[in-house]
């Protein structure tokens, strides 16, 4: 009935060849319905580099019609759309909906919760695996029926075209647009799933982190990676079924004739008018109501892993612990009582805008207090400029303009005008973009060793970072501007509007920095492979971190440590002035020396 | 290497900051409209651009201040890590924890300034968008209704009365009721109001000159009031994304003189009225 023990799974696990000294024993178990929570982290993370590779071009593609409105589309053109590469209008809003479903759904959410999450939790807490591992297994191979109803929907009227947000009515009704039809179902039956598989996640890292935290480690003793990561199975947990209500809600009223979103009398593209009795608002609040918290589960665990990879490269404790463990928290609680700064214009009740807007201005305080924080922790350190130090460098400095834009938005007059303008798409790539996937690209090659007993290289990976950055601005910031001069989001063709028609060689700037960005990315996959077999060897703690899961082999063999780790000390005992001749940290293992 | 990555990552903002600062001279800046400076086009929507700016020195002033400390945390800390931590002489890494004094400050600072940005903001809300707060001159109706559909806006109007004077509109269609497509013709120079529906998807009507931008939802009829400031055309669009059509809702706002727009609206009662029979000499030519 319970799942297996990881003493029984070890006996029958594999009783072939798996030595500890072998590098690639993570990697060997990559295509096996593996429970250690180690292989399916290495399966997260593959799957979403692959998958990010996916929504990359995919967004290249909505690049390229910005940039050179219906010109057919070099490679991908060919490759997609119809008419000799042409982008048709159909199929630019399949372009930005997919886009946005892959990064988010795919992505970001499984990479940070699903490939670090499970590859840290235990290791970090001294745990030798997953509360439920099976339960983990399952949520890896949740996965691939969410790859495959996204991969058949773009089999459907050219894919779903709703956007990422799916807004009933068009997305209720087969004739509201071409990918509205069996796509648009695929498309909710790909959330579901994806909702299903980080379920399972977040049932399990609750549980773990509660009961299997090693003896000593103490809740204000865990890194703040495993914080983040345990608020967000939290969000997770209480956010998430309202998403998938609401899509159930939706799937009900597209296939068995429900009416909770669409309004009567309605006559959408010639069809017979509707019945009615929905509101489509419902929708928004439901979704929103999910999706807010989800850009934090986009963000907290990068936070988290950021600051571990900080403090260990600045040699220096973490500046406010506590006061981070405090922010995230705050970050959470308020992230359920935000949601409406989405429907600002959207006719709800403007009562309701006031309140929101004073919740969604205190939500960027705790985001202050962080970014403060992370510059003490760097403040008077001795900095390290590795890939994971300039990759985390990247994450405060552009969480800021993130954070900085979000107050204009948060405030409602302001967004009248910016709503739905490629501002709001300045905003959230700069928090996504350059905070999280910055975090991950960091977080990659700091736990790479710990992976695959080797390090990245380290030129390629600064190249990486150099390209990635100059690309990311390059591509992100003019759309501020693009925004303030009322450029519309979703828009195949902005230049049919005289007011736009001068933005276009900006547009075109912007592209070209995408494709070098998109161009750097193979940069990183390249080091990731080519490492995995012949990166420099290295020993189980080659940052002189302090975290338990550098106390571990790399990689660590299947039970994670030799014997239960015993937890004396936090995680960011660095520098301090107690330590012996020759040595600037302390492992969280290590016994304190006046203790005997 | 070290002082390299420190200046690369002081380079972009100072990019970033010159950028802002040209943008308004390059045309990267709130649409020029007929005004020729990006000014708003509507009282209140100057005030929404007072707002904007204010948080842009607000957010300016936090932008810069982040990015210096960030800079000077890099720089000495390049220069601490160019000495082993126990080599002879070394600058001592500084060991803390935090600080409670700077954790009080930077919280209570942030919190105090968020907090007046969202109550300066509440008296624009209000009289944008709560009923009570709307001017005397629209509370006696709508000037039109517009419809929203994939992908036009359909407009109608009241017809005028034997004076030549506009009836009441209703909220259902009247026989008497005038029509356009994707050709708004409203009073300038005092507040207005239409109703906003929508007949299938939702839209967003947005008209960017005027910095307003209220999404058509349906079922619902939601009033709008704005006030042109000039006479003259202003661009009408969609901001909610409504199909594959969603960006060629094209349309246009004239705003004119009050006699101005009657006299237009005899023009197109005149014109729907044509039965077309002969002897009026002219076929219809509405648009
Ligand atoms: C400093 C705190 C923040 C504030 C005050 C803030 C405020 C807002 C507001 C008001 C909107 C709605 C704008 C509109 O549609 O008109 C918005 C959109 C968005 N924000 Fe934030 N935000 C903050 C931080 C973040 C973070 C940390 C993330 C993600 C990690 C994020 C992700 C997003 C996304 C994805 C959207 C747009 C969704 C869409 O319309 O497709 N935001 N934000
Ligand atoms: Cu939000
Ligand atoms: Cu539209």
């Amino acid at each position: 009935m319970s799942t297996a023990t990881p003493a029984a799974e070890a006996s029958h696990g594999h009783g072939h060849h798996a030595h500890v000294d072998d590098k690639l024993a993570l990697l060997k178990k990559v295509h096996t319905f593996s429970t250690d929570h180690k292989v399916i982290g290495v399966q997260f993370l593959i799957t979403t580099l692959l998958m990010l590779l996916v929504g990359g071009a995919l967004a290249l593609g909505v690049r390229w019609q910005l940039a050179f409105p219906w010109e057919s589309m070099p490679f991908f053109g060919e490759l997609f759309a119809q008419q000799g590469g042409q982008i048709s209008p159909e199929y630019y809003t399949m372009l930005f909906t997919m886009h946005a479903t892959v990064m988010i759904f795919l992505v970001i959410i499984p990479v940070l919760a699903g490939a670090f999450g499970n590859f840290l939790i235990p290791l970090m807490i001294g745990a030798d695996d997953m509360a439920f591992p099976l339960l983990n297994a399952l949520s890896y191979w949740f996965m691939w029926p969410a790859i495959a109803c996204f991969g058949m929907s773009f089999m459907f009227g050219g894919g779903p075209a709703a956007g990422w947000t799916s807004y009933p009515v068009l997305s209720a009704i087969q004739q509201a647009a071409p990918g509205s039809g069996m796509a648009q179902t695929m498309w909710l039956m790909g959330v579901t799933f994806v909702g299903v598989s980080s379920m399972m996640g977040s049932v399990n890292y609750m549980t773990t982190i509660i009961n299997m935290r090693a003896p000593g480690m103490t809740l204000f003793r865990m890194p703040l990676t495993i914080w983040g990561m345990f608020i967000t199975a939290i969000l997770q947990a209480f956010a998430l079924p309202v998403l998938t209500a609401a899509g159930f809600m939706l799937l009900f009223e597209r296939t068995l004739g429900f009416t909770f979103f669409i309004p009567g009398g309605l006559v959408v593209n010639n069809a017979d008018p509707t019945v009615g009795g929905g509101q489509p608002l419902l929708w928004q609040h439901l979704f929103w109501f999910y999706s807010h918290p989800a850009v934090y589960i986009m963000l907290l665990p990068a936070m988290g892993m950021v600051s571990d990879m900080m403090a260990c490269m600045a040699r220096k404790p973490i500046f406010g612990y506590k006061p981070m463990v405090y922010s995230m928290s705050a970050i959470a609680g308020l992230g359920f009582i935000v949601w409406g700064h989405h429907m600002f214009t959207s006719g709800m009740n403007p009562a309701l805008g006031m309140t929101f807007m004073v919740s969604t201005m205190m939500i960027a305080l705790p985001s202050a207090v962080k970014t403060f924080n992370w510059i003490g922790t760097m403040w008077g350190g001795r900095l390290e400029f590795n890939t994971v130090m300039l990759n985390s460098i990247a994450f405060v400095s552009m969480f800021v303009v993130g954070g900085l834009s979000g107050i204009f938005m948060a405030a409602v007059p302001v967004d009248i005008y910016i709503h739905d303008t490629y501002f709001i798409v300045a905003h959230f790539h700069y928090v996504l973009f350059g905070a999280t996937l910055f975090g991950v690209f960091g977080a990659i090659h700091f736990w790479f060793p710990k992976m695959f007993g080797r390090r990245m290289n380290e030129t390629v990976g600064k190249w990486h970072f150099f390209l990635t950055f100059i690309g990311f601005n390059g591509t992100f910031f003019p759309m501020h501007l693009l925004g303030v001069a009322g450029m519309p989001r979703r828009y195949a063709d902005p230049y049919l509007h005289p007011y736009l028609e001068h933005l276009l060689p900006m547009n075109q700037f912007m592209t070209i920095c995408a494709i070098l960005m998109g161009f750097a990315q193979i940069l990183l996959l390249g080091n990731f492979l080519i490492s995995i077999f012949a990166g420099k060897e290295c020993d189980d703690n080659p940052w002189h971190a302090n975290g338990l899961e550098w106390s571990a082999p790399s990689p660590p063999p299947h039970g994670n440590f030799p014997s239960v780790p015993i937890v004396y000390r936090g995680p960011y005992e660095y520098s301090d002035p107690a330590q012996p001749e020759g040595k600037d940290f302390w492992m969280q293992t290590e016994p304190p020396p006046t203790s005997s | 290497m070290k002082r390299f990555w420190c200046a690369f990552f002081m380079f972009w903002p100072i990019v970033a900051v010159i950028l802002c600062w040209i943008a308004p001279g390059q045309n990267w800046w709130f649409p020029r409209g007929p005004s020729g400076t990006g000014a708003a086009m509507s009282p209140l929507g100057e005030r929404i651009d007072d707002l904007f700016y204010m948080i842009l020195m607000i957010t300016s002033v936090t932008f810069v201040g982040t990015q210096v400390a960030l800079g000077y945390v890099l720089f000495t800390g390049a220069r601490r890590s160019d000495t082993s931590h126990d080599a002879e002489g070394a600058e001592k890494t500084w060991f803390t924890h935090g600080s409670h004094n700077l954790e009080v400050m930077w919280s209570i600072v942030p919190a105090a300034v968020l907090l007046f940005i969202a109550l300066y903001q509440m008296e624009v809300w209000a009289e944008y968008r709560v009923k009570d707060k709307f001017p005397e001159e629209v509370r006696k109706g709508p000037q039109a209704e517009v419809t929203a559909r994939q992908f036009e806006w359909r407009i109608r109007y009241p017809g005028l009365d034997e004076n030549g004077n506009p009836l009441e509109l209703m909220p259902d269609p009247q026989p008497t009721d005038l029509y356009t497509v994707n050709d708004l013709h409203l009073t300038s120079g005092e507040p207005v109001m239409i109703w906003l529906r929508s007949e299938d998807v939702q839209h967003s009507f947005f008209l960017p000159e005027l910095r307003v931008k209220q999404d058509a939802v349906p079922g619902l009829v939601i009033p709008v009031w704005f006030e042109a400031t000039k006479s003259t055309e202003y661009s009408l669009l969609c901001a909610e994304l409504c199909g594959w059509g969603h960006y060629k809702m094209k349309a246009r706002l004239v705003a004119e003189r009050e006699e101005d727009r009657l006299v237009w609206l005899q023009e197109l009662q005149a014109a729907q009225n044509d039965d077309g029979v002969p002897d009026a000499g002219d076929a219809s030519d509405d648009e």
